[in-house]
């Protein structure tokens, strides 16, 4: 083994003896061990949360009770007793249960159209130049813009608003879902096609799965979209045929300046926002893209 | 075929008597890069009979792999044919599975089980029952029934590629299609990864096209070896390699095979016998060109 020429000048390293060790199972110190309690509570995000939440409502009542104007801005204290007074009455729930019925409806429509575009889009050549253009033209254009002319050829009802909707949702979604089928690696491309799968179960069943970090966080574009221009929409035009949701609450209670009420009616928006967030897209994530790991 | 064949191999079904499963007959292809159209290989001919395990060996730019797609359907060819038990193939399709070199080709949101499932369902169409239990024959067979609740990506490389093989054979395609399937593997794990295949082809004897750069993988996987040369891909040679597997590695035959080939690639002698013969790293060839995809 060491038959190396010892003509060299160079100093070679010295020839160090080998061995072995038996080793004892370790009983030293555990392997391992539970994290500090205060690590622990530290790690759960709904905890971390609540806390950025509550400093948030500390933060609002010293502002308020500093600038000491009810008219002006309530202080969080008033608008939760207005809130839970809207929601004892029935009448805050009962407006935020018309505006998400509407809501739902051009939600769900606008997913329905933004998918089979998108799938037009990804089986054809003239189905990507249609997306393209369109998007490109119509995802710029303000939802709240198009109402006049909805309100005209729909009248005054929950038709208008849902087109509106649609226009909200459709655009930012198919843009998001296309751009998450472009993405889809193309070894599962193609072991999709090694199974045989083409037109509309290859989309299903392939694209979408891959794609959905994508879709979802378009999903959650969308949603935002269409809660903005919903409220936006009842707040410029009112009420459809008498029965207003949460942004002609909003709006009705500024003029009688009880300030304290359109506080409670943006909180709802924003506490509806949250549910959503917290319930729907995160069980939504948590039982798909993370639990895939496609997602951290 | 003229090539007399030294020690007849098992013959599989009456396939032997029927002549080659798979022929390749003067097939040319292309790929588009945005500059320019690249031919891959040109007008390659091979028979791949039933119970083979026939490699495609080659340097890089060769076009084995474009070859492998061809034959899975996913690339036309631009003249030639090729036959799949006598029928034209034109698209892909569940008779030819493809076990690529990438990890990503296992569908991430599906378990273990269910990614060897999921083809015989929407393939084969099985129901949901027979596929589990044909599911998990398969993956016991690759060792890997105790993973089959889990998800791809809490795998290693190696049961990745395992799954992969599993959910191929459970397809039970007329051939079995490898491109370079253990290259992205670490060499311990590759060794042990050739060890399985072999005794998988021992136990189910399909039909394998194998695609590798490693002159030493292509001996001790195939039983029939076709050289290519680069740019674009033309028919070396074919060889038979049927004598040797993994126990074999350092006998003197093997070795001669192994330099052999290595002239017919590269004519010039292997540089030291005792090196690694992967090709890649044995001689200076251009570098990678853009896959056709």
């Amino acid at each position: 083994m060491t038959t190396i020429a010892t003509t060299t000048t160079q100093s070679l390293p010295p020839l160090r003896p080998e061995y072995e060790r038996e080793l004892e199972p370790f009983t030293a110190t555990a392997v391992a061990r539970a994290l500090p309690l205060r690590q622990r509570l530290w790690q759960n995000s709904g905890l971390r949360r609540a806390v950025i939440l509550l400093v948030l409502a500390a933060l609002w009542e010293t502002v308020a009770r500093l600038q000491n104007n009810d008219l002006l801005l309530p202080s969080f204290l008033a608008t939760a007793q207005a809130f839970i007074e809207g929601l004892t009455t029935g009448e805050l729930l009962n407006k935020a249960a018309i505006s998400l019925t509407i809501l739902l409806q051009g939600y769900a429509a606008g997913i329905a159209l933004a998918f089979v575009l998108t799938t037009l889009a990804v089986s054809t050549t003239i189905g990507r130049d249609l997306l393209d253009t369109l998007t490109a033209m119509f995802n710029p254009l303000p939802a709240i813009a198009l109402l006049p002319l909805a309100l005209l050829w729909f009248g005054l009802g929950s038709g208008s608003l849902i087109f509106v909707l649609i226009h909200s949702v459709l655009w930012p979604l198919a843009l998001n879902t296309y751009a998450g089928f472009r993405g889809v690696p193309e070894t599962l491309r193609m072991t999709g096609r090694n199974y045989g799968l083409r037109g509309l179960r290859y989309v299903l069943l392939i694209l979408v799965p891959a794609a959905l970090p994508a879709i979802v966080s378009g999903l959650k574009i969308g949603w935002a979209f269409a809660w903005r221009t919903l409220i936006a929409a009842e707040l410029v035009f009112g009420a459809s045929s008498g029965k207003g949701g949460l942004g002609w609450y909003i709006f009705q209670n500024r003029n009688e300046l009880y300030t304290d009420r359109v506080f409670a009616g943006l909180a709802m928006v924003i506490l509806i926002g949250l549910l959503v967030e917290g319930l729907v897209f995160r069980t939504l994530e948590a039982a798909t893209v993370r639990r895939w790991g496609m997602q951290r | 075929m003229t090539a007399t064949v030294s020690q007849p191999l098992r013959v599989v079904g009456a396939a032997g008597q029927r002549g080659p499963l798979l022929k390749i007959d003067d097939v040319s292809l292309e790929y588009r890069t945005p500059e320019r159209v690249v031919r891959a290989t040109h007008r390659v001919s091979f028979d791949v009979h039933a119970g083979d395990r026939f490699v495609l060996l080659g340097p890089s730019g060769c076009g084995k792999s474009t070859l492998l797609k061809a034959v899975a359907g996913f690339v036309p060819p631009i003249e030639g044919e090729i036959r799949l038990d006598g029928e034209r193939v034109r698209a892909p399709g569940p008779d030819r599975i493809v076990v690529f070199q990438e990890f990503d080709q296992l569908p991430p949101w599906k378990t273990v089980k269910q990614n060897v499932m999921f083809p015989l369902m929407q393939a084969r169409g099985l129901r949901r029952a027979e596929a589990a239990d044909v599911a998990l024959h398969y993956l016991d067979k690759v060792g890997l029934a105790n993973f089959a609740d889990a998800y791809p990506h809490t795998l290693s490389g190696g049961m990745k590629q395992r799954v992969a093989i599993a959910r191929a054979l459970a397809l039970r395609p007329k051939v079995l299609l490898m491109d370079e399937p253990f290259a992205a593997l670490d060499a311990l794990t590759r060794r042990r990864m050739q060890e399985e295949l072999l005794a998988l082809w021992q136990d189910a004897a399909f039909t394998l096209l194998f695609v590798t750069h490693s002159i030493e993988e292509a001996l001790v996987v195939g039983n029939r070896i076709l050289l290519l040369s680069p740019h674009p891909g033309r028919v070396r040679a074919e060889l038979n390699s049927h004598q040797f597997d993994l126990h074999s590695q350092g006998s003197a035959a093997f070795q001669q095979t192994a330099q052999r080939i290595h002239r017919l690639l590269f004519d010039t002698p292997a540089p030291d016998p005792a090196a690694d013969t992967d090709i890649a790293d044995a001689a200076d060839i251009p570098p990678r060109t853009a896959r056709a995809r």
